[in-house]
């Protein structure tokens, strides 16, 4: 019986190890994908259990942790809660993180971030109880301030970017929110908070500038029409092209009409530049056709359509349709049927134009500071893609300055200085009023700061509502306070 | 006579001295473990520590000074691994009571110290009155009763006791018992005192059927009637765990009988189809499987959250732990009982996970190792089935919790709380204790003289 007792031994010692296999995989090798579960309460106390990092602008916190004397020891706080709320997030123990860079950054506020790695060395070794890194943003408080104040309670989205750098200088969607409920311990608030905030028909918690359901771009994507065009090497901003009132569509019964149902200039003719300027949908519609869908799309995929960018938040790529017919191409090209895009990615375009034709990577982060405020890392411009020859964007930027100083775009106009610019009257459903938009830079020879902005169903003006006239003074009030 | 031997027998080593230094060292790191728990509680040694580690010293010590008294050759590892897991198992269980605000003296560790002293005495007397585990064999058939008696109390109505979604528990005013733990000792006995007369006829009768000799099919009875019994126990006490381990023991011993592999392909074949039809009919044995593959899919989670959650507790333990005392095995449901093992992972992290795993190891191989050294064929057969019954339980206990295998609801042996297990356990231990003597021990020196014992035919 002897050899049999020796091979069930064997067997017992292969069970053991089969276990051992399985603990070291569950404790070492998947440890760290079992910890970043979401719903680990374990990793959620141990993060609450130590200072988390702040998130700053200026050097002043949006976001901080303030120790409090019960179980999770640290309680979040965010001071002017609504004007940010959608780049600080929340940091719930009930909800986890999310909603910005307490989501998007969580390893670094929590300090578990492998670039902390030689900090957290050094704070064992010296006895230090570890602490997350803070975050010094990029965003100009003035001009935060300013589109909180122009857009006031309009539902929208308002982005500003160094052209030069892709720096975010400002940010907000609108309707914002308050999330101090949301991280509050006290029994049933943050519960209570949030589904109210989840159940709200305005959708609060969605950051409108970059994600959520995305806009129909309307007239603002003719910058990416006219710069396919005269990328394409066929035009020039004098080219005299067809601008009838109404454009009759191939192939279907609708057609495209100028939105004063006016031809674009004598004789239904017009340059690139006075369709530009005039915002004319016939021109724009006929070089559509003329260019192809496939055109237009690889330009605007050089400004940066299709790409997922981490802000660090995720950014929603912005989207132009495939397989395209005449009149959708048409369409397409005042930024209608399916093209869809977030204010970001349109501030992104402005950028791209003011920048030389070069498009910057867009980051919200400047730098990323130790506890002791040392500098861990500092953001490094760095270029995207290049979306038009130097020689178009200067071209271009006369078009989008004309645009702004007799064009649709008059009411964007910022005393004491030129800027470039282009409106859009988007529509996006049956009856409603369209979404107003306005995107420029400025200055126009020297560009510091170029913008985007969206005002939902036309804001406070409603179905009177152009984009020169709604989102123009919210334009103009963001770039007065990045340039003053 | 002496001038004409070419060997000379050394005087073989007993080991006692041996097994008293690593009793020493077991409850060293037993105190160690209680005096961490405290000071991550309270920044304090805990003011009864001498009282608390004597009281451990004494019940080990008494156990060593039987074994030197009646089973000197007794194996000298065995009851020092005991000791310590034992020990360990009560620090953890201690340490939970702490976190769950219990007093100690209303705390289950307090009870678990009280069972383990019950579950000794019953290990001391059994050492004292059982000289010669062959007398057993006598009881064959009595054993064989009981155990199924046990394995079927639960089902009675009046004293049957449902917890947790399984029927294993009886409930006798207030206390409540797992009868299947020493249904499992004594199916043991009964296996090794059945088999050890049949096995010739299993080993020998049978057909040769590609290499291998089929058994007769009027021999397949016994498996078959152990393979009802598990399925019963599975379908009426819903309890995958004792199924699993009854059928386990049977197959392994059976092969150890016989020397047959074909026993072990039939027993598997069995097992595979009983667990295959009675998950197609049993949801909860569905809702395991489901756990097992994916305890993070959404119905995982809504299911089984604690495994999930014990899988996330020795995560948060990784390599080294956090620190006795200074975890949150809490989270996790049940932690002193079917996920122990967890808690003591994430506080003592992988290092201190293999060093149990290891120790359970060298506890079975120590029993298998007995087995082998012994002379007579009841012994052999009674003897790896304990060792083994042990791996096995191990195996389903921590398989299941680390995914290995689905989650059954059986103890973790000697750690877990609980008492019915700690009895049966210590009990499982005296009977290897006295096995290992014999098997240790030089024929020149009997024990006891035997005269009932049958004369065995030494097979190879």
């Amino acid at each position: 019986m002897n050899e049999p007792i020796r091979r069930l031994s064997l067997l017992a010692g292969l069970l053991v190890v089969a276990l051992l296999v399985a603990s070291t995989w569950i404790q070492a090798l998947g440890a760290g994908s079992l910890n970043d579960r979401p719903g680990n309460q374990r990793t959620a106390l141990a993060n609450y259990g130590q200072e988390r990092g702040q998130i700053l602008i200026d050097g002043k916190p949006i976001a901080r942790s303030v120790p409090v004397d019960d179980a999770l020891r640290w309680q979040r706080q965010y001071p002017e809660a609504q004007t940010y709320a959608h780049l600080t997030g929340y940091y719930s123990f009930e909800y986890g993180a999310g909603g910005g860079l307490e989501g998007a950054a969580n390893s670094l506020l929590s300090g578990t971030d492998d670039q902390l790695f030689y900090g957290r060395i050094a704070d064992i070794i010296a006895g230090r109880k570890p602490t997350g890194a803070s975050l010094e943003l990029t965003i100009d408080a003035r001009a935060q301030q300013a589109a909180v104040q122009a857009l006031g309670g309009q539902r929208g989205a308002v982005v500003a970017l160094d052209p030069s750098t892709g720096a975010i200088l400002a940010m907000y969607s609108s309707p914002s929110y308050d999330p101090s409920p949301l991280v509050s311990h006290a029994e049933g608030v943050p519960q209570e908070a949030w589904k109210q905030l989840t159940g709200d028909e305005s959708q609060p918690m969605v950051n409108r500038a970059i994600a959520g359901n995305l806009y129909p771009p309307g007239s603002v994507f003719k910058v990416v029409t006219a710069a396919a065009a005269l990328e394409s090497g066929d035009y020039e901003p004098d080219s005299e092209l067809p601008g009838p009132a109404i454009l009759d569509l191939p192939q279907t019964e609708s057609d495209l009409p100028n939105s004063d149902k006016a031809p674009c200039g004598p004789g239904d003719q017009a340059t690139l530049a006075t369709a530009m300027q005039k915002s004319c949908n016939t021109t724009f519609g006929y070089l559509g056709m003329e260019l192809g869908g496939d055109a237009l799309r690889e330009q605007a995929s050089k400004f940066g359509f299709g790409d997922s960018l981490d802000i660090p938040m995720a950014v929603t790529p912005s989207t132009v349709p495939t397989e395209l017919n005449e009149p959708q191409e048409a369409q397409a090209a005042v930024g209608q049927y399916d093209v869809r895009a977030t204010p970001l990615q349109i501030a992104m375009m402005s950028a791209g134009v003011a920048n030389d034709g070069v498009v910057m990577r867009p980051h919200l982060v400047e730098k990323v500071q130790g506890s002791d405020l040392s500098t861990i890392s500092q953001a490094r411009p760095e270029q995207l893609s290049r979306a038009v020859a130097p020689e178009t964007a200067r071209q271009l930027t006369e078009m989008m300055t004309s645009v702004v100083e007799s064009g649709t775009g008059t009411q964007a106009a910022v005393p004491g200085t030129t800027v470039a610019g282009k409106t859009g009257t988007a529509q996006h459903a049956e009856g409603a009023a369209p979404h107003a938009w306005f995107t420029g830079f400025a200055p126009a020879d020297n560009p510091k700061v170029a913008v985007a902005v969206v005002v939902e169903s036309g804001g406070s003006a409603g179905s009177q509502a152009s984009g020169g006239s709604v989102a123009g003074p919210i334009s103009a009030a963001v770039m007065q306070a990045v340039l003053q | 006579m002496r001038s004409l031997r070419t060997i000379t027998t050394i005087a073989p080593k007993r080991g006692r001295n041996v097994e008293l230094v690593l009793i020493a060292l077991a409850l060293a790191v037993v105190v160690l473990a209680y005096v961490n728990v405290e000071v991550a509680a309270n920044e304090t040694v805990p003011a009864g520590l001498l009282g608390h580690a004597g009281i451990l010293a004494a019940i080990a010590l008494v156990v060593h000074l039987v074994l030197r008294w009646r089973a000197s050759y007794a194996d000298p590892l065995i009851l020092p691994i005991v000791t310590l897991l034992n020990g360990l198992g009560v620090v953890m269980i201690h340490r939970l009571d702490i976190a769950a605000g219990r007093d100690f003296g209303d705390g289950l560790a307090f009870k678990q110290l009280q069972w383990t002293a019950l579950g000794v005495i019953i290990a001391m007397v059994v050492l004292v009155m059982l000289r010669d585990h062959r007398v057993l064999r006598r009881y064959t058939y009595t054993a064989g009763l009981l155990g199924i008696v046990l394995l079927l109390l639960p089902l009675l109505p009046l004293i049957g006791h449902d917890a947790y979604g399984a029927r294993i528990w009886i409930k006798l005013g207030p206390f409540t018992f797992q009868p299947a733990e020493v249904a499992k000792l004594a199916l043991a006995v009964f296996f090794a005192g059945y088999l050890v007369q049949t096995r010739d006829v299993l080993a020998l009768a049978g057909r040769k059927v590609l290499g291998m000799t089929l058994p007769r099919g009027k021999d397949l009875g016994p498996l078959l009637v152990a393979w009802g019994i598990s399925i019963l126990v599975l379908v009426f006490e819903t309890d995958l765990g004792t199924s699993l381990l009854l059928f386990g023991l049977f197959v392994s011993m059976l092969y150890v009988a016989t020397e047959r592999v074909s026993w072990i392909i039939i027993g598997l074949t069995l097992a595979a189809a009983g667990a295959f039809v009675a998950y197609q009919l049993f949801s909860h044995l569905q809702t395991r499987v489901l756990c097992w593959l994916d305890p993070f899919s959404p119905e995982g989670v809504e299911q089984c959250g604690q495994l999930g959650s014990g899988l996330m507790g020795l995560a948060a333990g990784g390599l080294l732990g956090t620190g006795l005392g200074r975890g949150r095995p809490w989270l996790t449901p049940l932690p002193e009982t079917d996920f122990i093992f967890n808690s003591l992972g994430e506080e003592l992290g992988l290092v201190g996970i293999m060093a149990i795993l290891a120790l359970y190891a060298i506890l079975v191989e120590r029993g298998l190792r007995s087995a082998i050294g012994l002379r007579d064929g009841f012994g052999k057969l009674l003897a790896t089935g304990l060792a083994f019954t042990v791996a096995l339980q191990v195996f389903v206990v921590v398989g299941g919790v680390t995914r290995v295998i689905p989650l059954t609801g059986l103890t973790l042996p000697f750690v877990a709380y609980g008492g019915s297990s700690l009895l049966a356990n210590w009990t499982l231990v005296a009977l290897l204790l006295r096995m290992s003597d014999h098997a240790r021990r030089p024929e020149a020196e009997p024990d006891t003289p035997v005269p009932e014992a049958p004369t065995e035919v030494v097979r190879r």
